[in-house]
């Protein structure tokens, strides 16, 4: 399996190699001086499937589409489904209790306001691949490794 | 065959199924990390990588990599909370294309402009580099040599990288790219207070009645401190929030007053509301008289563009721009008595009842202010007016230095104030707001670095946008950037920039942890250790030094910026690069090498291993064979010791979450110039602005100017550019992290729905955005978080497959050489 691997992602180096002398990879091939035709805007991912978190501190990514919603200074609209009082008329994810602790660490009555504006930390995800992938390994991943090597 | 960005990606796809085939599934029999040991993080502190608010981050490292990060519950700056950009730093590191080698164009196995990108050994890049800089130094001497830097670099990069340039190879022709991004704050607090950097602090945020947000969209860029000011907003009923820009961003969320104002009448607003003050009666007069001069500043000044240009034919005063003649009070009231209220209303567009809530802000003696700013004021042609301006309401009133009351301009990058501000990696500056130009204060940097008297040369360098004009015009040669995307960032890189790197005369060095534009544009690249693979120090937006330390290795030869800077030091004896007459005078220095001179020093070098940390890695240290973060921090903090720039001993930093400057008897400050709270004030003085020699503030008269460039027939929409919250300035980082990639992969062009429909234009459709200069392709976005008013459009420069500063106009304000990235004229049209 290993030197499946190894075959694929050499692969991969030489297709991006053999293709322009670039290096730019965000751009892809392209030269600097160019323009090609720009993406096409990606829908928003909407299936509400929840996904792992590489560690438990990360801030969950929103499962579905948040286009349109109201959060300022009149109403709050993620708050009306995963506040505290809200969960089980709406079976929505209730925020994490972290949310209740204001800026000195006391628990407060509601969602602290230093924690309103939701999209500062959670962002929606568009149905888009990733242009370079990343070789973050999770603590999951290295306890498994390690239990492989015994 | 030419492959589309899209079929790289489906390239990539392929490998990443690969490799998730080849990963095993969980062996572990329960679903619960049983042992203990198993089951522990290494916890760590260290800054931020990304903006200048600079919030600690608990780093998590495992096995040797980093595993996990987020928000440091100890840190008085972030109490435990991060951005959505530090909730991922940890992935920063892993991109699956980080730089691992030097690169170096070649063909047939030797150099070549054009040739293709090929691994060499760090030798091999360090004796091409030295063969260029001496054989450019021969010819032209020091100033065709040139370095850009960044605010990104930590403090003890930058000021090895000042010394190499200053004092190794006599040029000024250093600069950060915080000139694109500070300059005009700079300025502006140089000019009005005669000390860079802000009197207040953080803490303001949980004192002030009233938030002022002139250009600065902190919802996005300053989210940390957004979520203190929306946490004020909304515990106290009282507390307002006015948010001017010229369109309508996520910081209108929170306003009470928003309003959105005509680009460049911003000088107008500010100036009404003083009038307003004044009219009012609600000058605070005791403390104008004893603490506030008056001053008029030049007019007519510019555009900073090429002097060829139209407009810098027209301006009168370019060349004496800073120039400014003294006044009285009465004299500033005529002279802004013009501007009201109606008359600012009627230029703007805001709506005057607006323009009365905000004067009065300002105006009610009971109300604690807060003012804000960042690129709208900064990336302006008249920014340093700007921040005089705003400077001048919280003087008129007396609202400043105190808990609340702060005239406060936020800072983009880590360590723009830290480095580039407080080491001074500018053209113009040395250590702790000395100047190249003032003789006395270059003996000062010759004597703390221990060289021959006349080696620092006064001539100021270069700025950044002068930086490209010389590369395009062939007469800069060498040039090295270090941790920026300059070919990205740059203003009009069709005309200036990419013609700069790509002259056949050039050799131009770019070090970077990723294959940026500006390495694609390069002739050699460096590989790259960053942020926690080496040991350092950022200074954030409220004076606060903030250290960490090596906590992982970097990939393969990667190395960090000072080390590049160090080794490449070696490379040069004196005898090649100082003049002979000096020389002859300081014989002892004669066949040394810059290393020796610059760095060991016995200053530098004078603290040994024994005092590296054990627990932690240390590459430079462990190469140069003395503990070379301490020592040159220690060096530098020489600057500003006594000098109301007071750092506290190296390993306090280490211990604490940051200490904020001046730190005097292990004291940080977190209000200058009042007494009780500074301990620079003398007793009795009450207030003390010690910048200026007799301790008073300097109130401007400043007129409305227009900008360089205007919608017209042909061109008829207003173009501004900026950042979105997902990413970090040009991309290389963030979109390589999967989860900040897919929130925000693309630039789109925000656009009024009227806009739109009258040129044919739904939302999706793709467009040709073009300027005099450059086009880019792009698509339409008519709803989302950023609304212009109609004549206005807004893209984000993150992305690199679109690079919008092809567009851009490369005008700057001609006091700070920063360039106005929010008003140029472009046209759009269906592609």
């Amino acid at each position: 399996m290993k030197k499946l691997l190894a075959l694929f992602s050499l692969l991969a180096v030489f297709t991006l190699a053999a293709a322009e002398p670039q290096v730019a990879n965000l751009r892809g091939p392209l030269d600097l001086t160019e323009e090609e035709e720009a993406p096409r805007m990606a829908r928003e991912v909407n299936d509400d499937i929840r996904t792992d978190r590489d560690y438990p501190m990360a801030a969950p990514t929103i499962p579905h589409k948040i286009d349109g919603y109201q959060i300022d200074l009149k109403a709050n609209k993620c708050l009306s489904c995963h506040n505290r009082q809200r969960v089980e008329e709406s079976q929505a994810v209730m925020v994490s209790v972290t949310h209740f602790m204001n800026r000195d660490g006391n628990f407060l009555a509601d969602v602290s306001p230093n924690r309103y504006f939701c999209t500062q930390c959670h962002a929606s995800q568009l149905d888009v691949d990733p242009l370079i992938d990343n070789d973050f390994v999770s603590m999951d991943e290295l306890f498994d490794r390690a239990a492989e090597s015994h | 065959m030419k492959l589309t960005r899209r079929d790289v990606v489906k390239a990539q796809a392929a490998a990443a199924a690969a490799s998730v085939a080849g990963i095993s599934l969980p062996t572990q029999a329960t679903n619960l990390i049983a042992s203990s040991e198993d089951n522990r993080i290494q916890w760590d502190k260290a800054p931020c990588r990304f903006c200048g608010t600079g919030c600690s981050v608990s780093v998590g490292t495992k096995k040797g990599k980093v595993v996990a990060t987020h928000g440091d519950q100890l840190a008085p700056v972030n109490r435990g909370l991060n951005c959505i950009k530090g909730y991922f730093l940890a992935k920063i590191l892993y991109g699956r294309d980080r730089l691992t080698q030097p690169m170096l164009r070649k063909r047939n196995g030797k150099y070549d402009k054009n040739g293709e990108f090929t691994p060499v050994s760090w030798d091999e890049a360090f004796d091409i580099m030295a063969e260029k800089w001496k054989a450019t130094l021969k010819a032209k001497g020091p100033d065709a040599l040139g370095m850009f830097g960044s605010g990104q670099w930590t403090v003890w990069e930058g000021y090895a990288a000042s010394k190499l340039m200053k004092a190794g190879f006599r040029t000024n022709n250093i600069e950060p790219n915080a000139r694109h991004c500070m300059a005009s704050a700079v300025a502006g607090f140089i000019r009005t207070f005669g000390i860079d950097e802000p009197m207040g602090c953080y803490d303001d945020l949980e004192h002030a009645d009233a938030f002022v947000l002139w250009g600065s969209n902190m919802a996005e860029m300053h989210p940390i401190l957004w979520t203190r000011l929306t946490d004020r907003r909304l515990s106290y009923p009282h507390v307002k929030v006015a948010v001017l820009s010229t369109f309508e961003h996520r910081s209108f969320d929170l306003a009470d007053i928003p309003m959105v104002f005509k680009p460049q009448t911003d000088l107008i607003i500010a100036n009404a509301i003083a009038n307003y003050i004044i009219q009012n009666n609600k000058v605070n007069t005791d403390f104008v008289r004893q603490h506030v001069n008056f001053r008029k500043g030049m007019t007519d000044i510019g555009y900073g563009l090429r002097p060829e240009h139209p407009l810098e034919q027209k301006a009168k005063n370019a060349a004496k721009a800073g120039a400014s003649e003294g006044i009285d009070f009465d004299t500033y009231a005529a002279y802004v008595a013009d501007y009201t209220l109606e008359y600012a209303a009627q230029e703007s567009g805001v709506p005057l009842n607006r323009l009365q809530e905000l004067a009065e802000l300002y105006a009610d003696p009971n109300r604690k202010v807060m003012s804000l700013w960042t690129m709208g004021v900064n990336q302006h042609t008249r920014g340093v007016w700007m921040n005089n301006l705003i400077y001048n309401l919280h003087l008129l009133t007396g609202k400043i230095s105190e808990p609340g009351n702060s005239p406060f301009s936020l800072t983009g990058q880590p360590s723009a104030c830290g480095t580039a501000r407080e080491v001074g990696t500018f053209a113009h500056r040395l250590p702790a707001d000395l100047v190249v130009a003032n003789e006395k204060h270059r003996r000062f940097a010759e004597d703390i670095w221990r060289i021959p008297e006349g080696i620092i040369p006064g001539k100021v360098g270069a700025h950044a946008v002068l930086h490209n004009r010389l590369l395009k015009d062939g007469d800069m040669n060498c040039y090295w950037v270090q941790v920026n995307n300059n070919m990205q960032a740059a203003p009009n890189m069709n005309e200036e920039t990419y013609p700069g790197y790509r002259n056949p005369d050039n050799f131009i060095v770019v070090s970077d942890a990723y294959p940026t534009v500006t390495c694609e544009a390069a002739d050699l690249i460096l590989p790259t250790a960053m942020w926690v693979e080496k040991e350092g120090a950022y200074g954030n937006a409220e004076r606060r030094t903030q250290f960490w330390y090596q906590l992982t290795q970097a990939p393969g030869e990667a190395k960090s910026d000072l080390w590049q800077l160090m080794e490449f030091s070696k490379r040069f004896l004196t005898d090649e690069v100082w003049p002979q007459d000096i020389l002859d005078a300081n014989p002892d220095y004669r066949g040394r090498t810059l290393f020796d001179v610059l760095y060991r020093n016995g200053n530098v070098d004078r603290f040994g291993m024994d005092e590296v940390n054990k627990d932690y890695g240390n590459h430079e240290s462990e190469d140069f064979g003395f503990y070379v973060q301490k020592g040159l921090f220690e060096e530098y903090a020489q600057f500003g010791r006594d000098h109301g720039h007071d750092l506290a001993p190296f390993e306090r930093y280490h211990e604490t979450r940051g200490l904020r400057w001046p730190v005097v008897n292990g004291k940080e400050t977190q209000w200058r110039y009042r007494e009780g709270y500074d301990p620079y004030v003398e007793p009795g003085r009450g207030v003390q602005f010690y910048g200026k020699p007799d301790g008073r503030a300097i109130i401007f008269a400043l007129p409305y100017e227009p900008p360089a460039e205007s919608p017209d027939d042909e061109y008829d929409l207003w173009l501004s550019t900026g950042r979105v919250l997902e990413h970090w300035h040009s991309g290389s980082m963030t979109q390589r992290v999967p989860e900040l990639y897919k929130a925000v992969p693309d630039a789109l062009c925000y656009m009024h729905p009227e806009d739109a429909r009258e040129r044919g234009l739904r939302r999706g459709d793709e467009i040709k955005v073009t300027s005099r200069r450059g086009e880019i392709r792009t698509r339409v976005e008519t709803r989302g978080r950023n609304k212009p008013p109609k004549g206005l459009v807004f893209v984000p420069w993150f992305d690199a497959s679109q690079l919008i500063n092809k567009c851009t106009l490369d005008a700057i304000d001609p006091i700070s050489k920063q360039t106005d990235f929010k008003k140029c004229a472009v046209k759009i049209a269906k592609a």
